[in-house]
């Protein structure tokens, strides 16, 4: 896990951009009751690190991110883009400690697990 | 190619026109006008005393292969050789159609010719009357039918007292029975017409410098400014006759139901037509000929199916409306003197099948009424008299539209198999409703019928449309989404509610967009003030108010694109557009801008865009007001105004429009007395032109009412709906909007206006909220633990001296096949 920002950072309701290092680029999100998500930045639509600048609600009830770009909706949980079911966002382990954001993949979680 | 000639540019003509190129492109097309403007809309030709200008009347559209002469009619034609001659040319031809149209009919009488006696036909004789009328007090309409009446509304907007003479026992007497004249003649004297009926002229002479016209009736005289025949129309038969195509007893040009003269290779359609004997007097009998005409012409063989004469029209503000049989073995009617209305329906010996009816006073079940004649009677008599809640079924063989043929089966084929959802995609599917309007409502009904549900609800979280959400924050004083959705709506809220209520909070002025919890609401766009492309970089477009720049800050814009690498294009809006710059360079490139004197044009937001000018009177020589100044004080007035939908306007210097304001959302155009005022324009994929709203007003009432236009709509409007459709989507159209933002009908202007003050007031740059502001400006990195790391995947190409995002050349397949195509760059908007 790698420590990006303070929580304090995000706004409620937006995310933020973070570049591990490894070079991927991962999506982090606050939404409104200050839970966190993270997903891959990179919209699979247009091949362009967006997604953390979309804007975040629901589905049914389902927490999603929509793409600035063209505008499909994607499963913060899962990952899955609702509107075309073959396609899919990575997702990303996130946690917060001492008030620190930490993100990483999720194979790493399990290993540890 | 073959040629085609047609004799006559009218309404009938130019319908046929428009179907013929469009079955058949081949045919080489040549119109001989008498008039000297192309075809226009004679049907409302009275509001060209409304303020309606003689062009917006105009009917006339390009058409492929299609040359119109205008002046130039035809005075002979040499059936053998097939040429028509015209004063000044000679125009062989395969086929030839007659589309001559009426002249005023004038009954023989003495001083019928003297100077201030009329007729009421063509724009020519309204301009005639307009100029006689200067000055004048008095004026006499001779007729007291659908035209009469149209004269006499005309003399009435001309501000004269006005006199209706009529030889027949009531008004209307075509239409109407003496019950519903009886009610009529009520409603128009109660506007202050004279109506007086069973009365003819018998002679008009010159007395003291006026004109007085004797009557049949002993010691009854009219002395009178003006006067105007109205009596009834006559087709314009002469050519024909002088070239021995056979015309009927009573006149007009004799044809088959194929609109087929006794020369097969000359048709005749619309008044001058006397098909199988029978003169057709009104439009839509006439569009069917057309339609029949432009079928045969491509080999087709349409035979005219039939007139439908029904009539609805407001006259001096009263409806009155007739439909199928004026007789028949029942009737039943219902008069409320009291309320000014009156009904009859005409019906069959069991009173099962409607056979006809008329309505004066209130039409409202008119459509529901024509559409069913000829079947079932659609709900309870007493209902549909009396003005109850009218519930009723149509069969699929009645026809909604009469302008157009078409059926409630054409409307529900086109509902269920082209899934069409709203009354413009009926329109544009089926023609219903383009004509005369009075099939709307009924369309609305049919679509409801085919299971569409007509829901203004914006999204899953709120079963509330825009309009309501917007009653709500501006009555509760709701200042954050979260207590909105918390009381009104449900779940989380997703992209399309929270943009929408973050724009009704900043129409109601509630500060910076990125304060606060609003900062969570905005798209993208907004959210980083720019406009986002397909590569994840922002474009930049500074405000160039009236599309008015110094040298100095043009060469400050080129420093700037040269510094951050950007791209530059001069958009439509008659700015310049930087491409490619990343989100954390947005806040450096925005200070050095700023500090130039520059502002953000709000290029990225549901917000007014520009107020293109042209140069007006400053520089050119046809320009009679100060366009650009114009334009300047409005974008700067309105200048981060949230609405609906982008808001685009633009202010032309003279009547040559070469600011195109009539394509935009408002639009000013000049005059040698102020300005006219437009609104409603669209360019995009459906385009529109603006309607008028006002004419030659002075600046403060121009701005006022634009001002009240604007929030009116903000106010109203339906999610991402522009002003045309929203324009369009008014009951009662442009008029009703004039009623509300200029008459005050609803009491709301003054309330208007105090939002658009409060905006003018609060109006701050967005740029420099963010510039000053550091936790704002925080937000604008790249990765929030790296904030100067550039995006590696972000690269660029060089094409024509510029940079283009990597790949965009490939995509556009740009292939060297087209000369000269240029490669695309992701630049939509939203």
């Amino acid at each position: 896990m790698q420590t990006i920002c303070a929580f304090d950072r995000i706004i409620p309701g937006r995310g933020v951009a973070a570049l591990l290092e490894d070079g991927t680029q991962v999506a982090v999100f606050r939404l409104h009751d200050d839970s966190l998500f993270a997903v891959s930045n990179l919209d699979p639509f247009m091949d362009a690190n967006v997604m953390s600048r979309g804007l975040v609600g629901d589905r049914g009830g389902e927490p999603i991110v929509t793409s600035p770009l063209l505008k499909q909706a994607f499963s913060l949980k899962t990952g899955v883009c609702l509107d075309d079911e073959t396609v899919a966002l990575e997702v990303f382990a996130v946690e917060v400690l001492s008030g620190e954001v930490r993100v990483g993949v999720n194979s790493e979680v399990k290993a540890s697990a | 190619m073959s040629k085609l000639v047609v004799i006559g540019d009218g309404m009938v003509g130019r319908r046929f026109l428009e179907a013929v190129t469009q079955r058949d492109p081949s045919w080489e097309v040549t119109v001989l006008c008498e008039e000297p403007r192309p075809a226009y809309d004679r049907v409302r030709l009275s509001a060209f005393f409304d303020g309606v200008s003689a062009e917006e009347l105009s009917l006339a559209s390009d058409l492929p292969n299609v040359e119109v002469k205008l002046g130039e009619p035809a005075v002979s034609i040499a059936r053998t050789s097939k040429v028509v001659y015209t004063d000044s040319g000679e125009y062989p031809y395969d086929k030839l159609v007659f589309a001559t149209g009426s002249y005023a009919f004038v009954p023989p009488m003495e001083g019928a010719d003297l100077d201030g006696v009329f007729v009421y036909r063509t724009i020519d004789d309204l301009e005639a009357i307009k100029a006689h009328s200067e000055g004048k007090r008095h004026g006499v309409v001779i007729g007291g039918g659908l035209l009469g009446l149209e004269a006499a509304n005309a003399l009435t907007l001309l501000g004269l007292e006005t006199q209706i003479v009529e030889f027949a026992p009531w008004l209307m007497a075509r239409q109407l029975d003496e019950a519903g004249g009886g009610i009529l003649k009520q409603h128009i004297e109660k506007l202050g017409i004279g109506v007086d009926c069973g009365t003819g002229g018998t002679k008009i002479e010159t007395v003291d410098g006026r004109l007085r016209m004797e009557t049949n009736r002993e010691g009854v005289a009219y002395d009178t400014d003006l006067i105007i025949f109205a009596a009834g129309v006559r087709p314009r038969d002469q050519l024909a006759r002088e070239c021995g195509i056979e015309v009927g007893e009573r006149g007009g040009i004799i044809t088959d139901l194929g609109c087929q003269t006794s020369d097969p290779d000359v048709y005749a359609i619309g008044e001058v037509a006397a098909m199988e004997g029978m003169c057709f007097g009104l439009v839509a009998p006439g569009y069917s000929m057309a339609e029949v005409v432009a079928d045969r012409l491509a080999g087709g063989e349409a035979t005219f199916p039939g007139a439908d004469m029904s009539t609805k029209l407001k006259l001096l503000g009263v409806d009155v409306a007739q439909f199928g049989a004026m007789e028949g073995p029942l009737s039943t009617t219902y008069l409320d003197p009291a309320h000014g209305t009156y009904a009859k329906l005409i019906l069959s010996d069991d009173a099962q099948t409607l056979l006809g009816g008329m309505l004066v006073g209130d039409a409202e079940p008119y459509p529901l009424l024509r559409a069913s004649v000829g079947g079932k009677v659609p709900g309870k008599l007493a209902d549909l008299l009396g003005g109850g809640e009218i519930e009723g079924t149509l069969p699929d063989a009645a026809q909604v539209c009469s302008c157009n043929a078409v059926t409630k089966g054409d409307i529900m084929g086109a509902i269920h198999e082209q899934g069409c959802q709203d009354v413009g995609e009926l329109k544009a599917c089926t023609k219903a409703g383009t004509s005369c309007g009075s099939c709307v409502p009924m369309l609305k009904q049919l679509l409801k019928e085919g299971g569409v549900e007509v829901s203004n609800a914006v999204c899953e979280h709120f079963g509330q449309s825009r309009a309501e959400l917007f009653d709500i924050v501006k009555v509760t004083g709701i200042t954050t989404f979260s207590e909105l959705i918390a009381r009104y709506g449900t779940g989380s809220g997703c992209d399309l509610c929270k943009p929408t209520v973050a724009s009704i909070l900043a129409s109601l002025s509630n500060g910076h967009i990125l304060e606060g919890e609003q900062a969570s609401l905005q798209d993208t766009n907004d959210h980083f003030l720019a406009n986002m492309q397909r590569n994840g970089t922002y474009s930049v477009v500074p405000r160039i108010p009236g599309g008015e720049i110094t040298p100095d800050k043009l060469i400050v814009i080129g420093e700037v694109a040269k510094e951050f690498d950007l791209y530059t294009k001069i958009t439509g809006g008659q700015r310049i557009d930087m491409f490619g710059a990343r989100v954390e360079d947005l806040p450096k490139i925005w200070r050095k801008l700023v500090d130039a004197g520059f502002e953000s044009g709000h290029a990225y937001g549901k917000a007014l865009r520009t107020v293109k000018s042209c140069v007006g009177t400053d520089w050119c020589r046809y320009g009679v007001q100060d366009s650009v100044k114009m334009a300047i004080d409005l974008e700067l007035r309105y200048r981060g105004l949230r609405s609906p939908h982008k808001l685009k306007s633009a202010v032309s210097g003279c009547a040559r429009e070469c600011a195109e304001a009539r394509g935009k959302d408002f639009g000013v155009i000049a005059t040698e007395h102020g300005w006219n005022l437009y609104v409603g324009g669209n360019g995009g994929f459906t385009p529109r032109h603006a309607d008028l709203l006002l004419s030659d007003v002075d600046t403060e009432t121009l701005v006022r009412t634009i001002d009240r236009f604007l929030m009116f709509y903000i106010s109203t409007a339906d999610r991402l709906q522009r002003t045309s459709k929203w324009v369009e989507g008014l009951e009662g159209g442009i008029d009703y909007l004039r009623e509300v933002i200029v008459d005050d009908k609803l009491g709301i202007c003054a309330e208007l206006d105090a939002l658009m003050e409060k905006h003018v007031e609060n109006y701050a740059d967005e740029w420099k909220g963010v510039i000053d502001d550091p936790e704002k400006l925080q937000r604008f990195v790249s990765f929030v633990n790296a904030p100067e790391a550039p995006d590696p995947k972000i690269e660029f190409e060089t094409v024509r001296g510029q940079k283009f995002p990597a790949g965009s050349t490939e995509r556009s397949h740009a292939t060297p096949v087209l000369l000269g195509t240029p490669s695309r760059l992701g630049t939509e908007r939203n």
